[in-house]
């Protein structure tokens, strides 16, 4: 079986109904996606596939249709991604386990919805959880990045 | 229980090792220096002037030995030794090390002593110290109560001005010139006429010299780092680019990966297992017997869940009850009960003669059993190779895991490595370390293959080690709008000895000061003031939770007060300022009263605000709520916080851990509880479990006060007064007082 992750072609050997999240973790090593539930409740495993925020979890790799970026791919610490220079400027992430999903998630909101208010940030942005408490600076972070991403 | 039973059960273990004659050897002992263990293994060239500062040509590296649960030990251990260093923290390596006694935490014992913090003075202040004593004596090398700046202030500051002058000791050798006529500046020696010599430079010359410990710290008016606003984390990068290791991460060559099912009654083991389904499914290698369950070992983890979800075992049983509703039966028996009697610390006044004087104000209180949680669950990599075993894993507890695995598997201490790992939350989860003794147990079965273990979210949810479930009941008497009488009885399962004993193997004699640890010692002057514990039968296994015994009794004591003070026909928030007898604690007060603008509990129609206080781990931290009533349910409008912790050395961190605090207490306040059927939570995950999301959010303003004598820390203070705030906001907007967390079985939220 055939992937793409991050620019790159991929093939495993694996069952079709193994889920995206531990093909990306256990046979390709790409460890920025996180386990945290394993049911779509938590969004720490999140990618995007053709640019659409996905739970890696709950995605057999037999139904990926797309390419696949992760975290890894989305910006790298020496040319950061919009959110995530916002998300370092806000001093977000505590642990840190859940925000690989958040940032995904913030991106994909980012790039459908430019400019969201913050009802509309609580509406996306709630199907991930942090169980850290780093809310208020998540909102203030997309926020932020959303006005860089505007200005640039 | 006799008299004498009880009087000799009010000594407690921590107290009593200083006072009842352990001090004159402990101190003896204690102060026979603890090698440092850096020089165990240091190669040629490489210098290690203090426990905490390696430096070789190549490099600084300073030994950060609390672990970082989110909670920012990392940044914070290696900004205070950088600060006295004179480096840039960002250029150094920085590493837990290896877990060794002169990482003892000094500090986090501290709190046990059976006097309240707020009453400061020479013999408070000289228990709290000699605490230090039997830590070093336990090594017990911990993070936990939030302790790790209070403990590492000093002690790692000294560790970088140790290093410091050390190496100057070695650039004056060298071009022969006194060490009081060089300076330090960013990473380097610099002599009188500006030529500079970098550390690296100096290391081997260090290494010969016996450490420069005489030496003086800088005032705070000096600090280049500490106290600075906007001081980034050094690990904020790695964590906003997917690139940070926590555990789970670990890979190596060839790994195997596992996962158990274990009996969720722990305690007792499986009767009958049927593997057969399992063992037929791709990837499957092993299953095996681990303690109280079994074990899978596959190729990938997932392959290994969906085997352990088809193993056929049958359960037994224990002796405690099975549901929630029967442990809460347990509870309320032992509550008042005499032969249950634990401890009482607060007893002033007369609180019986008061109670009698008029009409007594009842009410009866109860929490439930709660799980940590964190994001990333229990896992480890564990490998067996020739007798020596080393261990991967993020955890609070090194020494005790390296401890353990030795006796599992049969080898001394010493062969047994400990990397500590960043961890994804913890919330005192990882003060437990079952998974890593399946972990060791699995790996003794495929010698010199390193074997990751993960707890599905299932498992860990249903293996948590919950914060206790409790109840309590409230006596109380106002006269002349006073409160004059508060008597709060607590009845809990011993959390401190049941943890203790899993860890150690020791039994802990004496009462559990967790039982009213938030509600015995806080700083109020109420003329007839009694607290008693009573100890519930041991039924779910618990554990210390985030802000531990103030999680609960927070609620409990500032619940009631709230209630006593209403009843008096006083303003919450004045009667509470006056009733105060602690300086800082009477600062914070006012604070949230100023920043929310206090001019009563009543806001327009609908609206509401409550105020919450708590001094836990030292430090007095006060909440304003302000709700809305709305159609859909209560609505959180604004949080206000002031907290007290002497002294500030990170205030974005600070605020950090301040929202994070808040809204886990909101949170589970609000929305969690673990339930029981059949010995098992029916909450496995987190769709019945969430804390809270981020609608439910609210905005939190935070100011930090630094009237305190002594530096404290900073992770649970804000949890305590958080519920209590919420549930008297609710009282103030709706008249409906709730006396049972979690509030949403009695109110709906927004």
């Amino acid at each position: 079986m055939k992937l793409t992750v991050n620019g790159t072609e991929y093939e495993v050997d694996v069952e079709p109904e193994m889920p995206l999240l531990w093909v990306l973790r256990d046979e390709l090593h790409i460890k920025g996606p996180k386990y945290g539930c394993g049911i779509a409740q938590c969004g720490a495993c999140t990618v995007h596939v053709d640019g659409m925020a996905v739970r890696s979890c709950q995605l057999p790799v037999g139904a990926l249709e797309g390419e696949v970026t992760t975290i890894e791919g989305l910006g790298t610490p020496e040319s950061l991604h919009a959110v995530q220079a916002a998300w370092v400027a806000h001093q977000v992430a505590q642990c840190g386990y859940c925000q690989s999903g958040q940032i995904m998630q913030a991106a994909a909101l980012l790039d459908l919805n430019p400019a969201p208010t913050d009802e509309e940030i609580d509406a996306v942005m709630s199907a991930n959880l942090c169980r850290c408490g780093t809310y208020p600076r998540i909102r203030a972070a997309i926020h932020d990045a959303a006005q860089k991403l505007s200005e640039a | 229980m006799s008299r004498a039973g009880k009087i000799a059960r009010r000594t407690f273990l921590i107290g009593s090792a200083a006072i009842a004659g352990g001090v004159a050897f402990g101190v003896y002992m204690a102060k026979k220096p603890i090698p440092n263990p850096l020089l165990d293994d240091l190669k040629d060239g490489e210098a290690a002037i203090t426990p905490f500062v390696k430096i070789d040509a190549n490099g600084i590296t300073l030994i950060t030995p609390r672990a970082d649960k989110g909670q920012g030990a990392y940044s914070i251990q290696a900004y205070l030794i950088a600060e006295e260093l004179d480096i840039d923290p960002a250029t150094a390596t920085i590493t837990p090390g290896m877990p060794r006694q002169a990482y003892y935490n000094a500090t986090v014992l501290g709190e046990g002593v059976p006097i309240p913090a707020y009453k400061e003075g020479f013999v408070a202040d000289t228990l709290r110290d000699f605490m230090s004593v039997p830590a070093k004596l336990l090594s017990i090398q911990m993070t936990g109560g939030s302790s790790t700046v209070p403990d590492g202030f000093d002690r790692m500051r000294l560790a970088g001005a140790t290093a410091r002058e050390t190496l100057k000791e070695a650039a004056a050798r060298r071009v022969g010139v006194a060490r009081g006529d060089l300076r330090t500046e960013n990473g380097a020696v610099i002599l009188p006429d500006g030529t500079s010599i970098a550390y690296t430079d100096l290391a081997a010359e260090a290494a010969e010299i016996d450490p420069i410990t005489n030496v003086t710290l800088r005032p705070a008016s000096a600090w280049r780092y500490l106290g600075k606003p906007d001081l980034p984390r050094l690990d904020m990068l790695r964590k906003c680019t997917g690139t940070e290791v926590y555990g789970i991460d670990m890979e190596f060559q060839d790994m195997l990966h596992a996962t158990v099912r274990a009996n969720p009654a722990v305690g007792t083991a499986g009767a009958r297992v049927d593997a057969s389904a399992a063992e037929a499914m791709r990837g499957v290698e092993k299953i095996l017997p681990v303690s109280n369950g079994v074990g899978v070992i596959a190729n990938n983890t997932w392959r290994a869940f969906q085997a352990a979800e088809v193993l056929e075992i049958e359960w037994s049983a224990p002796d405690y009850p099975g549901t929630s509703d029967g442990i809460f039966a347990a509870l309320e028996q032992a509550l008042g009960d005499p032969d249950s009697y634990d401890h009482r610390q607060r007893d002033e006044g007369d609180v019986d003669a008061a109670l009698e004087a008029g009409e007594i104000i009842d009410a009866r209180y109860r929490i439930p059993y709660l799980a940590h949680a964190p994001m990333e669950p229990m896992n480890a990599v564990v490998r067996v190779l020739e007798g020596q075993v080393e261990i991967w894993t993020g955890t609070q507890i090194p020494l005790f895991i390296r401890d353990r695995a030795a006796t599992i598997a049969g080898v001394a201490p010493e062969a047994v490595k400990v990397y500590v790992l960043p961890m994804g939350g913890s919330f005192g989860h990882r003060l437990e370390m079952t998974h890593v003794e399946q972990a060791v147990e699995l790996a003794l079965a495929v010698p010199g293959r390193h074997l990751k273990l993960t707890w599905s979210r299932e498992e860990d949810m249903s293996h948590d080690y919950p914060r206790p479930a409790s109840v309590a009941a409230g006596r109380g008497q106002v006269a002349d709008g006073k409160v004059v009488a508060f008597d709060l009885s607590v009845s809990q399962s011993a959390m401190a000895p049941e943890w203790f004993g899993r860890l150690s193997g020791m039994s802990l004699p004496g009462p559990d000061a967790t039982i009213t640890t938030g509600s015995w010692d806080q700083p109020f002057a109420i003329p007839n003031y009694r607290v008693t514990g009573y100890r519930a039968p041991s039924m779910v296994p618990v554990s210390s939770w985030r802000s531990v015994g103030a999680s609960g009794n927070g609620f409990y004591h500032d619940s009631f007060l709230d209630e006593l003070i209403h009843a008096a026909g006083a303003d919450p928030l004045a009667e509470r300022i006056l009733l105060c007898l602690h300086e800082p604690a009477r600062k914070v007060l006012e604070a949230v009263g100023e920043m929310s603008g206090w001019d009563g509990p009543s806001m327009a129609e609908g609206r509401g605000r409550g105020v919450g206080f708590c001094m836990s781990f030292g430090v007095p931290c006060a909440q304003v709520i302000e709700v809305t009533q709305t159609e859909a349910g209560i609505r959180i409008d604004q949080v206000y916080v002031a907290v007290d912790v002497g002294e500030v050395l990170d205030p974005t961190n600070l605020e950090a851990q301040v929202f994070g605090g808040v809204i886990f207490g909101l949170g589970h306040a609000m929305n969690c509880a673990l339930t029981y059927e059949d010995h098992a939570p029916l909450e496995t995950n987190y769709h019945a479990y969430e804390g809270m999301r981020l609608y439910q959010a609210p905005q939190i303003e935070v100011r930090a006060l630094s009237n305190g004598s002594r530096i404290r820390g900073v992770g649970e203070p804000a949890v305590p007064p958080a519920a209590p705030a919420l549930a008297n906001a609710i009282f103030a907007a709706t008249g409906q007082r709730i006396r049972e967390l979690p509030l949403n079985k009695h109110i709906d939220f927004v």
